[in-house]
Parts: structure tokens; sequence; C-alpha cells
């Protein structure tokens, strides 16, 4: 049975627009009266209050505020202070030495420090590394767990049945190092600091600025000091204005400024839409008879049923405690609103195979973050004038190898070089005043990035026949293992992960067990571990389109699946203070940005922006 | 009044974050660990910036304690509108054990070195809750002190500064030169914004160790032990009263 969900572009586009038309009916208004119910008629009270949703122009409180921003001139700015941007930022400045030219490379990051909004397994290839540093050894990068034992498994609700890794297969570690990726990434910025790299850590880009002519102009930083019902405070201060010659879109998954760059720039009219999962991680103290430092541990199949996407990672470390990394992964193309993806990673760690290494030790922290799945039919157009696209933001995550550093990496290194010989070009004769540069699009198709997604790029979307995983497993086999992804087909996804939702009526609940306390616990305690904090007196991040949509339609026909996909606990809905039914109670301060929200929202109601810089999870070493 | 303002900041563990205990139980776990300025010094440091914007003092000083990373919090100060910085360099075991006595002891010697006509601090720190560096600088320079200020005002060369006590406020007036510590309903502290920063990053901070103040850093205390608060038990719920007098019993209680 092959899935009807399997329309091309255009239908979907239609669908799409539909479906937006019926959502768009209300005109947000203070108080939103739903006409279409039968029964007397609810008020839905304000949620949103953000001056995105709701602009400051029309707004009486903000008359005779001074609006103006202070700017500042860099050659290049960066949004994002991960692997993509931290590597784009040391490449620019490697190849500025090298020349020896003057180039301000400028990069802001809305955690507070560099590394702490960083959440990965992390398994991570050291191809790119040995790019950028070749004496990455020598300058100490904190990767010191080379990978000496590589076992998957098939897990049914007892038992375990080990799959051997054949030399070949894309999820084979030899040669590859358990990383904390939150570590390296803290390491790469200080090499960065060290090469004359103006690091920001704690001030979110929260606008893109454009040119005249339409380039790309710069960002700006969020404002601080909006009241949560969106006034100014006394404190109120208006971010700063970055301007660059060409800007860098290093946000990670999902991330919403590239968001806003597609639409203006239709920079994915010709390609897939981005699929995604959600990986859900824990970091555990173990008894050290159970530590295997260097080993790794996948596992497909219980708790998922074969028709949803997903696996488990349990890494140990070497760096002296007995640490263990450990998460679940699930697709976010799961059908059943009752699903849970927090829960689902809370009992797989009492599977028989998983729950003995963690007996008798210590959770110590606990996040969550999206990830892409969409491989190379979901990237799109990656450079526009005055800017471009780097890292897991346009995703180049190896899926089957579930790996997206090395490749994040070398975009960013690959997007310096395109850039550098035009910021130094005499007499460059431009088009814009922002400069466009398509040679980075040029570089990566040329690149082994381009090779390796190429040919894994079938993996992902042969799990969408009747056997599901067994399906997938057997393409991957057959496909990968012998012929090397060289089929000369590509398979489409399925379509957007928000549209795969199945209305609640037609799914059965899900039974979780409760949380043990030990092994398993619940969400907020593990909230709390993360180290979240959105300074409570700010418009809430988590913006509705139409703040009646929630109750209205995702409670209504998906009986509320934020209250269950969101790892953090976020959205809550609540019985109304008065009279009877429900309302969205949205928790701003516990997000985590992990972005599931906006992916998966069926209404695709949920706008997620940035919030005040510096807020957000404090990951240390995730 | 114009003068001089010393302003003390510590760089704490950021108070959203879980804190966890070491497994040799010797103290709290720091690397990697997301810290920021303690809330008291912020408003402190806001109580001094607005002074000096209504022309009530000249300059405002920043003065922190601690490795290197300290600078990162005076620069937060500075960005906030600290006109320079001191960092008094403290690594290692040294750090470990700097309490209230130690930074006093430095806090004094620097407002007789610096001419300071006040000194304005958090009046205690999240991390280790002591509320005493403000009392015992006051104590070393035999100032007056005006403790869990919720408002300041400059009379002349006095100071009246209302006071947070248990039984409501308290109302005193103090000379000049004195010692003021922060309360929470003091100000609300202002953003350090980017621009700010950047600007920041122009300041001067002097850099200089505690010998070079005469000071004595060594500590008095030992830390035996370092433990996590004690799980909180589940309770019982009993049905009768004589459930529950038997229970008290039970536990020796009655």
């Amino acid at each position: 049975m092959f899935p009807a969900s399997r329309y091309s572009t255009k239908a979907h586009k239609c669908i799409r627009a539909l479906k937006t038309v019926q959502t768009e009916h209300a005109a947000p208004q203070l108080y939103t009266t739903l006409h279409r119910r039968k029964c007397s008629s609810v008020s839905t009270p304000r949620i949103t209050t953000h001056y995105t949703i709701h602009s400051r122009d029309k707004d009486s409180r903000w008359e005779g505020i001074e609006m103006e921003r202070f700017a500042d001139e860099a050659d290049v700015v960066i949004v994002g202070g991960g692997p993509a941007g931290l590597s784009a930022a040391i490449r620019l400045k490697q190849l500025a030495n090298e020349h020896e030219k003057e180039l301000r490379v400028c990069l802001v990051e809305k955690a507070s420090q560099i590394g702490a909004h960083t959440l990965s397994g992390a398994c991570v290839e050291p191809t790119a590394l040995s790019e950028l540093f070749p004496d990455w050894k020598e300058r100490g990068a904190p990767m010191n767990t080379p990978v000496t034992e590589d076992v998957f498994s098939i897990l049914t609700e007892k038992h375990r049945i080990p799959v051997p890794i054949l030399p070949g297969l894309p999820m084979r570690n030899h040669g590859n190092y358990i990383v904390r990726l939150g570590n390296f990434v803290r390491w790469l910025g200080e090499q960065a600091e060290e090469l004359g790299v103006e690091l920001y850590p704690g001030y979110a880009a929260a606008e893109v600025l454009f040119h005249e002519d339409g380039s790309v102009k710069g960002i700006a930083t969020n404002d601080v000091g909006i009241a949560k019902d969106g006034s100014p405070k006394d404190v109120f201060e208006r971010g700063m204005e970055l301007h660059a010659k060409v800007t860098l879109f290093g946000e990670g998954c999902h991330g919403h400024l590239a968001k806003q760059l597609y639409k203006q720039f239709n920079l994915r009219e010709n390609c897939e839409p981005q699929t995604y999962a959600i990986g859900l991680k824990e970091v555990w103290v173990i008894d050290e008879k159970k530590w295997r430092p260097g080993r790794v541990e996948h596992s497909v199949g219980w708790p998922l049923n074969r028709n949803t996407y997903g696996g488990s990672f349990l890494y140990h470390l070497n760096e002296g405690e007995p640490l263990v990394a450990l998460g679940f992964v699930v697709g976010l193309d799961y059908t059943n609103p009752y699903l849970s993806p927090f829960r689902e990673f809370q009992r797989w760690k009492h599977h028989p195979s998983i729950a003995p290494t963690l007996e008798g030790g210590s959770r110590i922290a606990y996040g969550a973050r999206a990830l892409n799945e969409g491989g190379i039919q979901s990237i799109p157009k990656l450079t526009f004038p005055g800017g471009l696209l780097i890292g897991c933001s346009p995703g180049f995550m190896n899926v089957p190898k579930i790996k997206g550093t090395h490749t994040a990496m070398k975009s960013g290194m690959l997007a310096a070089e395109a850039i550098f010989p035009k910021l130094t070009a005499e007499g460059l004769d431009s088009e814009t005043t922002g400069l466009h540069v398509p040679e980075y699009t040029e570089a990566l198709k040329n690149s082994w990035v381009w090779k390796e997604l190429h040919s894994v790029r079938n993996i992902r979307p042969s799990f969408h026949n009747y056997f599901g995983l067994y399906g997938g497993m057997i393409y991957t086999g057959v496909f990968y293992w012998i012929f090397r992804g060289k089929e000369p087909w590509t398979l489409k996804h399925a379509g957007l992960d928000a549209n795969q939702l199945k209305p609640a009526k037609e799914c059965t609940p899900i039974e979780y067990p409760k949380p043990d306390g030990k092994i398993s616990f619940d969400l907020l305690s593990s909230v709390a571990l993360s180290g979240t904090n959105q300074r409570g007196d700010q418009p809430p991040h988590l913006t509705l389109k139409n703040d009646s949509v929630p109750v209205e339609r995702n409670l209504a026909i998906y009986d509320g699946p934020e209250q269950r996909f969101c790892p953090a606990g976020v959205y809550e809905y609540v019985p109304l203070e008065t009279g009877d039914g429900m309302r969205l109670q949205i928790n701003a301060q516990n997000c985590v940005h992990c972005k599931t929200c906006d992916i998966k929202d069926p209404s695709q109601n949920i706008n997620w922006v940035v919030p005040e810089g510096g807020g957000g999870p404090a990951y240390n070493g995730m | 009044m114009s003068g001089r303002v010393l302003v003390g900041v510590k760089r704490v563990i950021d108070y959203a974050v879980k804190i966890r205990v070491k497994p040799d139980n010797s103290s709290v776990v720091t690397d990697g660990v997301k810290h920021s300025m303690n809330p008291f010094c912020e408003i402190a440091v806001e109580e001094a910036v607005k002074m000096k914007e209504k022309k009530l003092i000249k300059e405002v000083v920043a003065v922190s304690c601690g490795p290197q990373q300290a600078q990162e919090t005076i620069r937060t100060a500075l960005a906030m509108g600290a006109d320079r910085g001191i960092h008094v360099e403290v690594t290692g075991k040294d750090y470990e054990t700097l309490g209230p006595l130690q930074i006093s002891k430095i806090m004094a010697a620097l407002a007789k070195k610096e001419e300071a006509q006040l000194i304005i601090l958090g009046k205690q720190a999240i991390d280790d809750d002591c509320n005493q560096t403000g009392q015992m600088t006051a104590a070393l320079l035999d100032w007056p002190q005006g403790t869990f200020a919720s408002e300041v005002s400059l009379e002349g060369d006095k100071i009246k500064v209302v006071r947070e006590v248990d039984g409501g406020l308290e109302t005193i007036k103090i000379n000049v030169p004195a010692v003021i510590t922060a309360d929470l309903r003091l100000n609300t502290p202002r953003y350090a914004t980017l621009p700010n920063i950047m600007k920041a990053k122009k300041k001067k901070i002097a850099n200089m160790k505690p010998a070079d103040l005469g000071v004595d850093i060594t500590s008095r205390l030992e830390v035996l032990r370092v433990d996590e608060p004690p799980q909180r038990q589940a309770g019982v719920k009993v049905e009768t009263v004589e459930d529950l007098v038997s229970k008290l019993k039970e536990a020796g209680l009655v």
C-alpha cells in the first residue's frame, strides 16, 4: 500500500493553500469569537503578544518610543555559533591571514556562551576537522574517545536481535570519535577568538535587514525590555544592526530567519519540503563496572512500531568519568497524535538490554533538538543576494549515518572559500549591494559532501512502504551496500511532516508506563536538568498566527499533539477559569529551542521566533 | 557629593542551572557550567550607574575577584555603564577557599587605594548566601553601612537608606563614606546591550593580585564535605486521628 500522501509538490501546495485559507479566517483581535460553533460563543483569551504578529506601528503603547537602532559595519556577519558558523569564521580568518588581508568577521549566537545550545549524539567523522585544523590533536580538540565497538540491534519488547554491521554500511563507525559536541563547539569558539573573530554570545539575530535593491544587508539583534503583554518597559532598548557585505545563516535545523528567507527569495521552489526528526538526549554517570569506553550502540524497533521511523543511540565516553550519552530519535512524520517522543525515550530505557547499563547510575543532563532527515532532496537554493545558508539550516545531514557535523563544518568552510575572493577583490562588479556568491553552491556540488549525500539519498524515503522499517532495511542492504547508492532513481519524501498526523479519532491512545524515578523520569524534572530559562517578563516567543486555532483545530481534531511532542512541557491545555472549555497555556520559559513545534504543528499556526538572547538551555558538553 | 564609587560584582553559577555535586563531595561542578553576574550585584551596578547619570558621583569602578573568567563579569558591568574595572586575580585552590572575609579585606584595601566615597555591593551571593561581605567591609574600614537597601538617596554629605528588615522598612541616615548593600527592590537593572558590550571592550580593566594590595587571602575555614540536599521522602496518609497519634508516638514525637 503506497501512501497516498506522496503527492507531487504542486498538489501539496494547493492543499496547503486551502488549509491556510481555512485557518486565516479570524482576524487577530483582543478576543476572538468562534462563530463557527453551534453552541454559545467562546472567547479565546489573548495568547500571542509578540510584535511579529501584532505590529508596534499601530500599537498606542509604542507611541513616542525611540525606535532608532545603533548600526555597525563588518565584512562578514555569521548568524549562529555552531560547527558550521564557527568553521566558516575560522576559515575566513585563516584565508585573511594567509593573504595578509584585514577582515572583520562578527558572529552572533543566541546562547549565553558558545556551546550552550549545542546538542548532538555525537559520533563525529573527523574529516572536515582535519581539513580545517590538520593539527587538531595538538591544539587540544576534545576528540578523546575513538570508537572501539560498534553494535546495532533490532529490539522487540523483551529481546534484542543483533544486526551485523558489515564494512560499507553507512552506520559503521570505524575511525570516528564519540564527542561531547558542546565541548567541541566551545573549543572551536576558542580557536575562532584566537584568530580574531568577534564572537558575541548572548545576542540573538532577530531580524534580517535588506538593502533597497532587495539584497540582504545584515541582521538586527533582538530588542530587550518588552513586557509580557507586548508593551515597552523602562529598560526597553532596541537591538543593534550589524551590516555586512555578505551574511551567513547557520542557525541549525529549522532556523527561524531561514524560514523567512525561504519565503523572501523563494528558495524552496525546486526542492522537496524538509523532513525532520526529534532527538532527545540524556547524559548519565554510570557504575564503573558497566562502563565500556568507546562502545557505540544503536537500535531500531521497540518501542516504535514498524511504520514510525526512529531509533536509539548509547555511546560510552572516555573522558575520565564513566559517562554515557544516550538518546532517542523519532521521525516527525509519525501519524499518531497520541505519540509522545519523550515518553517513548523514557520507556525505551527500561528495555532489558539497556536498563542494566543505567542501573546504579545517575542522570546528569537532559535536552532535545530537532534534526534534518530530508537529505539531498530537501536542500533548498543556498545563495541569494547578500547571503547564503550553511550547516544544518539548509540541511546536510547524512541520515543513515546520523551524522551532520562533518558536512556542516565542510559547508561552512566552502562558504568561506567562495566568499573570500569576492570580499577582497578590487573593483568587484556586483549587481546588488549585498554580494551574491553562487560559487558556494558550485563548490558544494563538487565536494565530498554532495557525493556522500547523493549515495544515501534513497535510504530514508525507502521507509515509506508497507513493511516500514524492514522494507527500508532491505532497501539499504540491496541498494546501498551492494550498489553504493548508484541506482538511477530518486525516491520522494511523503511531504510536510505537519501534514502526516491522522485525526485523533482514527488513532488509539498509547499507554505509557509511569516513570520509576530511577531509570525513567517525568517531564518537568527533565526540563529542570536542561538548565533552560527565558526571562519571564517578555512576550512568549512561541507565537501563534491565530490564537483560536489551537483549541478549535489542534485540540478538536488532533487532541492537542503539541502537549505530547514538545520535549519541554511548553504547551498545556488547561480548563478555562470560567465556564466550560479549554485554553492553550504556553509556558515559554521552559522552551529548549528544539523547534519541533514549528515543524510538527498540524495547523502550522505556531511560529517560533527567537526570544531575548542569553536565555534557552544551559547545556554543558551536550 | 562627587567622587568614586566601587561596585563589587561576583561571577556565580546561573540561577536556572541545576547544581551537581562533584563525585568526591569536595565541591560543586563548575567546569563548563553556565555562569552569570550575581543578580544582587547587577542591582548594585545599576544603582551606581543611576547615580552617575544623575551627576551625583563622578566615576563607577567595577571590581571582581577570581580567575580569568571574572573579566567577563566585569565587562558586563562596563557594558551597563561602569567606567573602568579592576580584576583581582585569584585562581585554583585559593579561589575555591575565597570567601567574604578575604573579599572584604580586598575591597577595604581598594577603597583606600582608589579613595572611594561609596561602596555598593549586592546583599548576598546566590551561591553561598553568606550576606557578610558588605558588613565586614564596613567594619574593616570603620565606615557606616546601609544594608538591604530598597531605596538610596544622597542628601549632601549624608545618605538616606530605606532598609528592608523583618519588621518592615527602616529608614536610616548615614555619613559618607559608607557601604551600601543592594536588595531586590532597589531598582530594575538595565540590559547589557550589544553596542555597549562593544564599547566596553575599549574600557580599561586593571589587573592585580591580592598580594599587591597587601592582603592575605589564606582561609580560616576548611570545607569538610559538600552533599546534595536529602531527597524528599514520601509522606504517609492516615485515615483517623487515632492513626495519626499512634504514628507520632511511633516516631517518638509525642
